[in-house]
């Protein structure tokens, strides 16, 4: 059973998708500018400790462990949350995940929540389930903020508004901020500060608060959510009843785990030491925060994913956004091509593991990659990306032209002479080059082999055939060309 | 069947799947299609390589006091080491001009001479403070909005982590519940030498799991914006650290 995630509505395949991305220059400069710091960045966090491949085989090793035991594990935490006075959910996917959600709020009772930034939220597509039921969802980190005053789509795991430089972002608060102060400049920190104004009301009053988790600790019942600016803490400490969405594959087994992924996950997310602030707390404390405590936990698509060989190891995820960073497609396609709340290399297979590989958007993601494997390097949780997107490309059920062109070149790779036949063969396909000196699409019944790639003009003569012509027939000319 | 059984029988089923391929990792307890074995679940667990630093300064080699001063401050804290009997006279002095602001400053939204201090916060640690500044306690608790309208708090903490410049609340005695140094924008908090780990694993070994616990490196920050850290956002703007001893 595959889990059900909203493709975003009229969502082309990547090739179109990124193609109009690519034409946009000043999403390519937002892009180039913002993952080009990042990366810097991140190569010096790394490097300040010694024993970075040591950590990482540490968390692979403990994220394999905990998967291969994984309802060992759910039911410990299930346990340890109930033992802290907390309330355990589980949601086969996302249907039932909302419909327990929106039962929870009315039950508060409330009609407002506000909300931490969460990756599984987005996923099962909770605001949009939350409105159509009447209750209103804040997003309160900067980066949602900005998206959903924009009316827009996130486009990466950590800054969903990477897309949108400065002065982008101060027109969209002038804009859709009613208490935006008449003098707001581009300057970042006067945007924060802007930010802050306009939520502290929402924080201060609500009585609901929404979070995922970042991790949940089977031994001791813990949730942990990770954050910068202090938005997470206000959700899970001052409403009465905190919700918490979480998917199964986010468990790890015993406190002690968190001295290895909280050293890999700021780094390798926002290049810092450790981010400023980080919520952990088992149930509910008397006196202390929330009074009631609900956990949601998700499947929605992760036992499926869990049962395939190669692609289980994308469960161990942290969701750093590493990867993206320093995706050189992610760079100049931007994370709305992935047409999926996951951009990015990760997303090329979290995406069609969730959603399955049946519509156009889902079927192109695993070829939105060149493989070139910086995404492998950088993950902390040494997820070989490249080896997963090609299972997957294995499993996308090719149309009739590429199924032809694959059956066909084997042959004639077999045979030095069907090669020299299909070269010249080739040359003649020069007539089909457009004005960029590439093919980009082919008449029938070839036209499916250019639905997803362009090719470089065949030269007018095969190597072969120049060797042939110039060595071999004695005329033996010194090249000067 | 519940989601809850559904669940865990697709995640038995996915995992004999994988584990015939040979693909389930390390520490595969192959289970029955029952309930797991905990203690072959714990054997396997305790199996795991764990070959990375236990501290990546080593407090034998290296005053990790100072890299922790060192380090909060990279992250903008403003820290100050003072000698433990210097403690009160240091706190008075941090909270002078938060409540005495000069002149030229934009008038203040909170109430600027009110401070909280939660209980169990060491009473001699603030005979120093100014007579017009007000010490507010906790108890009955403060409202959100009356915290929102006070000019900071004053705390101590659990642990810190000199590699990472982090200081560790509990929310024990001295400490406060959490929202008390979230809303204000001034956090004050006093750091004891002897409270400084070298570093994760050290610190982590140190607290009680059972307790609430909130980690925090330097003010409020975010990197939303061109992926450029800012400081400032929704909790506290300044975090003021005395480190004593």
């Amino acid at each position: 059973m595959n889990g059900s995630m909203p493709t975003y509505l009229g969502m082309p395949a990547f090739p179109a998708a990124a193609k109009a991305a690519v034409a946009d220059s000043q999403l390519r400069r937002n892009l180039t500018h913002a993952t080009g710091t990042i990366r810097a960045k991140r190569a010096g966090a790394v490097a300040e400790l010694d024993d970075w491949e040591r950590l990482r085989q540490a968390a692979k090793a403990i994220k394999d462990h905990t998967l291969a035991n994984l309802d060992a594990y759910l039911l410990r935490l299930e346990e340890n949350v109930i033992k802290g006075g907390g309330q355990v959910h589980w949601a086969q996917d996302a249907a039932q995940a909302n419909a327990i959600v929106a039962g929870l709020v009315r039950a508060a009772p409330a009609d407002r929540v506000v909300k931490v930034k969460s990756m599984v939220t987005q996923e099962i597509g909770l605001n949009d389930a939350l409105e159509s039921g009447g209750i209103v969802a804040t997003e309160t980190d900067l980066a949602e903020l900005i998206v959903q005053l924009g009316h827009d789509l996130p486009s990466h795991i950590l800054v969903p508004a990477i897309h949108k430089n400065r002065s982008e972002i101060r027109e969209i608060f002038r804009r859709e901020m009613p208490d935006a102060p008449a003098g707001l400049t581009d300057d970042p920190a006067e945007l924060a500060a802007a930010a802050r104004r306009h939520l502290r009301h929402e924080f201060l009053h609500a009585s609901v608060g929404i979070s995922g988790a970042n991790f949940a600790i089977a031994d001791t019942g813990s949730l942990v959510v990770v954050e910068s600016e202090g938005n997470g803490r206000m959700c899970v400490t001052l409403p009465r009843t905190l919700i918490s969405v979480v998917g199964v594959e986010k468990v790890l087994p015993s406190w002690r785990d968190l001295e290895v992924f909280l050293a890999l996950l700021p780094r390798s997310s926002t290049a810092e030491r450790m981010n400023p602030y980080t919520s952990i707390w088992s149930g509910v404390t008397p006196g202390d925060g929330p009074e009631q405590f609900h956990l949601v936990l998700v499947d929605n698509g992760r036992t499926a994913s869990l049962a395939d060989q190669t692609g289980r190891q994308a469960l161990r995820c942290i969701r750093c956004s590493a990867c993206l960073n320093v995706c050189p497609v992610y760079e100049r396609a931007g994370g709305h091509a992935y047409g999926s709340p996951y951009p990015g290399p990760i997303g090329a297979i979290i995406s069609p593991q969730l959603r399955g590989l049946s519509s156009p958007v889902d079927s192109s993601l695993p070829f939105a990659s060149t493989l070139c494997g910086a995404c492998y390097e950088v993950c902390p949780v040494a997820i070989n990306i490249p080896e997963a997107l090609v299972h997957l490309r294995a499993k996308v059920k090719h149309n009739f032209s590429e199924r032809t062109v694959f059956h066909l070149s084997g042959q004639v790779l077999e045979s030095p002479r069907r090669l020299a036949a299909a070269q010249r063969l080739a040359s003649l396909s020069r007539r089909f080059v457009g004005r960029s000196g590439r093919i980009r699409r082919l008449p029938p019944p070839l036209r499916g082999w250019t639905e997803t790639r362009d090719a470089p003009a065949p030269p007018a003569e095969s190597f072969r055939a120049w060797w042939q012509r110039t060595r071999e027939s004695g005329t033996r000319e010194r090249g000067t060309r | 069947m519940t989601a809850r059984d559904e669940i865990l029988a697709r995640i038995r089923t996915a995992n004999r799947t994988a584990n015939r391929t040979g693909a389930a990792g390390t520490g595969q307890t192959a289970a029955a299609a029952g309930a797991p074995d905990a203690a072959a679940v714990d054997a396997a667990y305790q199996a795991l390589p764990r070959d990375y630093l236990r501290a990546h300064h080593d407090p034998a080699e290296h005053d990790i006091v100072a890299l922790f001063a060192d380090r909060a401050a990279d992250y903008r804290a403003v820290v100050e080491r003072v000698p433990a009997p210097e403690v009160p006279a240091a706190i008075a002095c941090a909270l002078s001009p938060r409540a005495h602001p000069s002149p030229s400053t934009s008038p203040p939204t909170s109430d600027i001479s009110r401070f909280v201090v939660p209980r169990g916060f060491p009473s001699d640690w603030l005979t120093e403070v100014s007579a017009d500044i007000e010490l507010a306690s906790d108890e009955p608790p403060l409202s959100a909005a009356e915290l929102d309208a006070t000019a900071g708090v004053i705390t101590g903490c659990a642990v810190a982590i000199a590699e990472t410049g982090t200081i560790i609340l509990d929310h024990g005695p001295g400490q406060g519940r959490r929202a008390l140094t979230l809303v204000p924008d001034f956090h004050l908090v006093v750091v004891r030498a002897d409270q400084v780990a070298a570093d994760l694993a050290d610190a982590f070994a140190r607290l009680d799991p059972s307790r609430p616990h909130t980690l925090i490196s330097g003010p409020s920050a975010t990197s939303d914006i061109e992926l450029i850290r800012v400081e400032g956002v929704h909790g506290p703007r300044t975090l003021h650290i005395l480190l004593a001893g």
